[in-house]
Parts: structure tokens; C-alpha cells; sequence
């Protein structure tokens, strides 16, 4: 007999969060500074990016030279976490690719995050075209969230007036690098818009708030900033929100399970310290999870009790279902005009410089919906994987005497060659909308659990023509774009590689697994991101999207966690949570 | 213009270049003392989990080349980024130390680099009756002649051709990543400043002013 036991407290929260990210960071902090006591778990470590952060690192600091041997990103990148987590399997059924990347951290993925900040647009919350579920929500109930967002935490951009690519509050944006030129230039002549990026990084002081400060432009956001001049939940929400006093972090915390009563109300939630391995449950009057997508449906689908035999808020089935990832597909090539270039510092800010917002009308296209494409190249920071390939460079361009090279090589020659391409590449990628469809989910493996004994996530997910298509179209525009960079690049991805789509997951933008409706039979939550079939339960990361645009998740997930914490604050006020 | 100076004037406020400054403490001392490839085994790092403290501590106290493997990759090294005008050597930025840990720390190089020097002992072997090492620099050269350049190699040396771009892009990821590599390169970010756009006179270099 073990001495294994459940440790109970006798204290009752007024809420208790589940993730630290940027939706339950953002409940946190709205219901914090309002004066509501909060416990928040976080599955994983504490995270300080002014203590924790590995910016401004040398690549000699690391024996690896900043490769991503532990850390898919790199050494230096802030997430802990990665595709695959030491006793915490997923699973996959029917050849399914998916692959799901988890942040084990304070903040979650927002500490590594690209901080592209995109609000999605009036035909993304209901489209056009019909083909998908409208949100019960329009764009114009989220805009006065994504201003407050905006204000609250900063985003630089540029007022354009596109119509689903909605304006924000805009500090001054980073200006275009050199190699970012000759994208804009070479996009504008295939008719691809550019505009300035969007990003949650300060580029000026942010109003009211000492303790962040303006960036210092080493284009390292994806380390997490020590002088929080970039966004991450940490940063940004949870720290400060700990400062009221308010609200409390248990760190370690891995949640097991949402409890409920026999009327089926949530009471509050139990968890494994992962420190001492001993089982806790704490309560709540009221329970928000925002532990992500896929593990939001993950905890309710194992809150099974008699009131919720097919797990919490799930009496219609969609608990799980819908689960989507923007697309991905990708191309990169470098400029000989750029060959033996000026050196100066060229680091600029840790999002991008510029992109191109959907451009196109699909009604002339054998697809639905679209993608924006992101840019970058310049002169950045030697790391692991520098000069790798020359020799598909080198045989390119003629020598420094004129004369064409033999690929390869090595020598003085050689050593020349490293300095003449430094900074001379670029890369472009597209992000673009996957149809949220039902056959593709995930479920609990009914034979698999983690090494803390919860069952663990399997996942369907299969791209239809339509992604595949869409990638196409990508790759047909990047090579449009390139050849009139004048670039020298490798031709388009192919079929073979259903033109470079991206396996769903890898762009870590995955929503939609505990979708918001009217309807209580087809949907899981209502507008507030309200359980229909649990009142003082919500969810507060992406699983609540109905059908993501081809806009980055986080703004949203920001805006619509802040509506709900305000609209629970307004309930307590009236006693109804 | 010292560190705090140069904050000053990038415009900082006192409040951040103070954080900064605090955050980077341990950092400059370390840059300051280190030569270029040592990096420090670690105790207890701020924003590293214990699981790679202890991954990075075992890597170091394992061994994987032996000698005569690690005596080949210092010519092979020396040979692919040889000393000149500008800097030194792949084996002056303690390239082959590198290559030692990476192969410990990414297995996949394991099997082709090892098999990769075996390779190209036999060849030398066959044809000089010596190892690589042993044999004269004009011998050396001829072999690595026949696969430095992919295009024109001969089929039957494939093997040794993914060999050398394998040991070349090493080589390349081992010297440019110190500070003697910074140098050459000419890198001179990862310092705190004020990005204000591409400055105007290479705007003018490439016609891009009005873009």
C-alpha cells in the first residue's frame, strides 16, 4: 500500500484558473485588480523573462551554439516545453501527423511566441461564404476588447482601412530591413500587398505602466524580454496581477480534473504536485480553464461524473471536434545583389518588419478563404546551422573575380564566401485559415495515460483539397515574388509534399476543440465562453474559436478572455456565479 | 563609451537600462573572461530547467572521437577554414572541441561522421597506403579534391561528398558561432539601440529610397 492520498483544501477561492497563458493571464489579471481572490495552476515552472530570459546570449554561451537539440527553437529560446514531453505522450490514430507543442511554463507559449498580433475581422467572425459556423459573436463585440488589448499591452502597426484586416491602436512600426525592401518591392510587382507588421512589442513607452520599457531592438523576442518590452503573459499579466494580491500561483500544478457536485456544478479542480507527487483539490466557486486548446478538451473530456457521463460541458458531443491549425507552407532563397554587403546592426525588433494581409477574392480561386504571408531575413546573429548548404549557394554566383564557382569547395575560398553571403537570405511564410471541421478532433486514448496517471490525448486531424490548394497557391505566389526579388531560390514545393503544408499543429496555432454557439446542442460554451451545460465554468484560451481566420490566435484569445473575466465580474455582481 | 553610456544614449530609460544592466551581469563578466569556445558547465542557471543542467554535465564528462578520429577532424577542419588575412583557423576557434560535444549532443551525426572518417581512411588506404593523417598534404588534398564539390564528383565517391558537406557545415556552425567568427563575419548586433531603418546611404547603394 502506498502512502498515496489526496490532499484536500478546506479553502475556497473565488475562481480558480487553469493555465497561465495569455487567456487565463489575461482572466487572472482582469479579475485580480478587481478585487476577486484567484488561485491560478500552472503546469509547469515558474518564469520570469527579467531573471529567466537568455537574451542578449552570445551563441558561445551555449556548447551547442544555440541549436535546438532541447529547445525546438533553440537553445536560447524561452519555451520549455516542445513537441514531445518526457512522460506526457500524446497520441494518433488513422496515420494522423499531428503535432502539439506545449509550453511547460509561467506565461505558456506567449514567452516564445512570434508576437505577430492580428485582430481577425468582421468576415472572419462570420464569412462570406457560408461554408463554416458564424461565431455567435460579432467583430463588432470583440472591438472595443481588442482597443482595451491594445491599450493594456501594446502593439505597433499601421492604420490602413482594409476591411477584414481591422485597424488597432498602433504604436510606430519598425522599419523595413534591407532584404525586406526587395520582398515589398518584388510582392508589389506580383500584386501582393505589403504593409507594416503588427506585433506586441513596444516600440515606444507604453502609457501608465513603469514597469515595462520601450524595446531595445535585438530582435530576440522569442528569448522573452527581460525589460517586458515585448508581450508574454508572465511579463505582463500574471506578475503584475500577483502584485494585487489577489491572486495566488501554484506553480508544478498539473490539473487532473474540473470537480463537480451531483447537481453538476463545478466546485473546483484536482491536481498532481508535480514536486511531490501527491494529489491535491482545491475550490472555487467558479473554474476557468485556459490550459489551451487541446488540453482545455483534454481536462473536460476527463471530468467525466454522473451529471456529465460523456465529460463536463460536452452533453453535445463537440467537446474536442473542430480542432484546426493555420496552414503553413514556406519558400527562401537570397539576393546576389546583396553579396559582400555594408555591416551596420540590423537585429531590429523580434516580430516582423512587414506582411501581407490577405489580398485576393476567392471567387476567382479554386479554394476557400486565404492566408497572410510573414517576411524576414537580414543581417541576424550567427547561430548553430550558420552557412549550412553553401554548397547549393556558392556554385550560384560568380566569385569575387568574376568568374563562376564550382559548388562547394573549401579553403580561403570558401572562408570568403561564408562573409559574402552573410545576410543575403531571406524566407517567407504563409499562415493561412483551415476549415474547422468535425471529423477532425481529438479524444481521449481509452488505453494511455501520462506518468501522472491522466489519461492522455488522441488526436484525428487530416487536411482536405481545400488546405492543400491553399498551400499551392502559396507556393505559386512565393515563386512570383522571388523571381522578381531577383533572387536566386529553388523551385516550388510539389504534390509529393502537398506543396510544403505544414503538418497540422506545427504552426502551434491549434483552436476550436470547445467551440462557442448559440445552440447548446452543437456547441459547448455560449457567447461568454460560458459552459451551456455548467454556469460557473468557462474557457478562456482558443478552444472556444468557432472558425479562426488566418489571423495569429493570441490577440483574440486576449480579447475574448478579457470579455469573459469582465462579463464574470458583472455575474458575481448579480450573484450568479 | 561604456555600457551604461551607451544605454544613455539609445534613449533608455533609467528604469530599463537598470534592469538590463542587472539582468547582464553574470553575462558580461562571463563574455569578458571567456575564451572563445569555452562554454560554462553549469550549476544553477537562471531560465535553464535541471534536466538540461544535467544533460549539458554529462555531455561534457562523455568522450565520443577518439584521438585519431579527433586528429582528422582537426585537418579536415583546418582544411575547410583555414587562417588568413582576416582570422584564424577552424582549429584556433576550437572547431573541433565543437564538433566533439554536437555529436554527443545531436546523435544523428554520429554514424555518418565516424563512418565518414572510416571512409575516408580506406580510401587513403587504398590509394596512398596511408590514413588521412599520415599522408603528405598534396595527397590530402587530392583526396578531399574529389569530394569538396558535389557537381563534379564522381558517383562512386557520393559517400564521402554527404561526408564533407556534412563536416563543412559543421566546421562553418563551430567558427562562426565564436567571437572569433563574429569578427570575420562582421556581425555586430546583440547590443541594445535604437533600430531607425536601413541607413540612408545603402538605401541609396541599392535604389531603395523610395520603397
Amino acid at each position: 500500500m502506498s502512502d498515496l492520498q489526496i490532499k484536500k483544501s478546506s479553502e475556497t477561492y473565488d475562481v480558480v484558473i487553469v493555465g497561465s497563458g495569455a487567456g487565463g493571464g489575461m482572466a487572472g489579471y482582469v479579475l485580480a485588480n478587481a478585487g476577486v481572490k484567484v488561485l491560478m495552476l500552472e503546469a509547469g515552472a515558474y518564469f520570469d523573462p527579467q531573471k529567466d530570459s537568455q537574451q542578449l546570449k552570445f551563441p558561445w554561451e551555449s556548447p551547442r551554439r544555440g541549436a535546438g537539440t532541447t529547445r525546438p527553437f533553440g537553445d536560447f529560446d524561452a519555451a520549455y516545453g516542445g513537441w514531445q514531453l518526457e512522460g506526457e505522450p500524446y497520441t494518433t490514430k488513422d496515420n494522423t501527423d499531428f503535432q502539439w507543442f506545449r509550453s511547460r511554463m509561467l506565461g505558456g507559449k506567449t514567452n516564445h511566441w512570434g508576437r505577430i498580433s492580428l485582430r481577425m475581422g468582421p468576415h472572419d467572425f462570420k464569412a462570406k461564404d457560408g461554408l463554416t459556423d458564424d461565431w455567435p459573436i460579432t467583430y463588432d463585440e470583440v472591438k472595443p476588447y481588442y482597443d482595451k488589448v491594445d491599450r493594456l499591452i501594446g502593439i505597433y502597426g499601421s492604420k490602413e482601412n482594409l476591411e477584414n484586416e481591422p485597424d488597432g491602436i498602433f504604436m510606430a512600426p519598425p522599419k523595413p530591413r534591407l532584404n525586406e525592401l526587395f520582398i515589398k518591392q518584388g510582392a508589389q510587382k506580383a500584386g501582393v500587398k505589403v504593409i507594416p507588421g503588427r506585433g506586441a512589442v513596444l516600440t515606444e513607452a507604453l502609457p501608465g505602466n513603469k514597469d515595462r520599457s520601450p524595446c531595445f531592438y535585438c530582435g530576440q523576442c522569442g528569448r522573452s524580454c527581460k525589460i517586458y518590452g515585448d508581450f508574454s503573459a508572465s511579463s505582463c499579466l500574471v506578475i503584475p496581477a500577483v502584485k494585487t494580491g489577489n491572486l495566488k500561483v501554484i506553480t508544478n500544478a498539473m490539473v487532473r480534473e474540473v470537480l463537480t457536485n451531483k447537481e453538476g456544478v463545478a466546485t473546483g479542480v484536482s491536481y498532481v504536485n508535480k514536486e511531490d507527487m501527491l494529489e491535491y483539490q482545491v475550490n472555487a466557486k467558479t473554474v476557468i480553464l485556459g490550459a489551451s486548446a487541446a488540453e482545455s478538451a483534454r481536462i473536460l473530456l476527463n471530468s467525466r461524473s454522473e451529471a456529465h457521463p460523456g465529460g463536463l460541458a460536452n452533453s453535445s458531443g463537440v467537446v474536442g471536434r473542430y480542432l484546426h491549425d493555420s496552414t503553413g507552407s514556406s519558400a527562401g532563397g537570397f539576393l546576389p545583389q546583396l553579396l559582400d554587403r555594408k555591416r551596420y546592426n540590423e537585429d531590429g525588433a523580434g516580430s516582423v518588419h512587414i506582411y501581407s494581409p490577405w489580398w485576393l477574392d476567392n471567387k476567382k480561386l479554386d479554394f476557400p478563404r486565404g492566408y497572410h504571408i510573414e517576411y524576414g531575413g537580414g543581417l541576424h546573429m550567427p547561430s548553430y546551422g550558420f552557412g549550412s548548404g553553401i554548397q547549393n549557394m556558392n556554385g550560384m554566383v560568380p566569385g569575387r573575380d568574376g568568374k563562376m564557382k564550382e559548388a562547394g569547395g573549401y579553403g580561403a575560398g570558401l572562408k570568403d564566401d561564408y562573409r559574402r553571403f552573410f545576410g543575403a537570405q531571406f524566407g517567407m511564410a504563409g499562415r493561412g485559415t483551415a476549415i474547422a471541421r468535425y471529423d477532425n478532433y481529438c479524444e481521449i486514448d481509452p488505453q494511455v495515460v501520462d506518468k501522472y496517471g491522466i489519461p492522455v490525448l488522441r488526436f484525428h486531424y487530416k487536411w482536405a483539397p481545400d488546405e492543400i490548394k491553399q498551400a499551392k497557391h502559396m507556393q505559386e505566389t512565393f515563386q512570383e515574388i522571388m523571381h522578381n526579388m531577383g533572387a536566386i531560390y529553388a523551385g516550388p514545393q510539389g504534390a509529393d509534399t502537398n506543396y510544403g503544408l505544414e503538418a497540422p499543429g506545427k504552426i502551434i496555432h491549434e483552436v476550436g476543440t470547445v467551440r462557442m454557439g448559440d445552440d447548446p446542442k452543437k456547441s459547448a460554451l455560449n457567447k461568454w465562453c460560458q459552459a451551456h451545460d455548467c454556469k460557473n465554468l468557462f474557457v478562456v484560451d482558443a478552444a472556444p474559436f468557432v472558425q479562426q481566420g488566418d489571423k495569429n490566435a493570441t490577440w483574440t484569445i486576449l480579447a475574448l478572455s478579457m470579455r469573459t473575466a469582465e462579463y464574470i465580474l458583472q455575474e458575481r455582481k448579480k450573484l450568479n456565479v | 563609451m561604456n555600457r551604461r553610456d551607451s544605454l544613455k544614449a539609445l534613449g533608455l530609460s533609467t528604469l530599463s537600462a537598470g534592469l538590463l544592466l542587472e539582468a547582464c551581469k553574470t553575462d558580461t563578466t562571463k563574455t569578458a573572461e571567456t575564451a572563445d569556445t569555452k562554454t560554462e558547465t553549469a550549476e544553477a542557471e537562471p531560465g535553464r530547467q535541471p534536466y538540461e543542467i544535467e544533460r549539458d554535465k554529462k555531455l561534457h564528462a562523455d568522450k565520443f572521437f577518439t584521438t585519431a578520429e579527433m586528429l582528422t577532424i582537426t585537418v579536415l577542419g583546418d582544411i575547410i577554414i583555414p587562417k588568413d588575412e582576416k582570422s584564424g583557423s577552424a582549429s584556433d576557434a576550437k572547431v573541433p572541441d565543437f564538433i566533439e560535444f554536437i555529436v554527443k549532443d545531436i546523435p544523428e551525426h554520429q554514424t555518418p561522421m565516424r563512418g565518414g572518417l572510416r571512409w575516408l581512411d580506406v580510401q587513403c588506404l587504398n590509394r596512398y597506403n596511408k590514413i588521412f593523417t599520415d599522408c603528405t598534404s598534396a595527397q590530402q588534398i587530392e583526396l578531399i579534391d574529389m569530394i569538396a564539390y558535389p557537381k563534379k564528383a564522381k558517383p562512386e565517391m557520393a559517400q564521402g561528398v554527404a561526408f564533407f558537406n556534412r563536416m563543412r557545415d559543421l566546421t562553418a556552425s563551430g567558427f562562426f558561432t565564436t567571437k572569433m567568427g563574429f569578427h570575420d563575419v562582421g556581425y555586430v548586433g546583440n547590443a541594445p539601440n535604437k533600430w531607425t531603418g536601413v541607413p540612408p546611404d545603402i538605401l541609396k547603394q541599392y535604389g531603395m529610397e523610395n520603397v
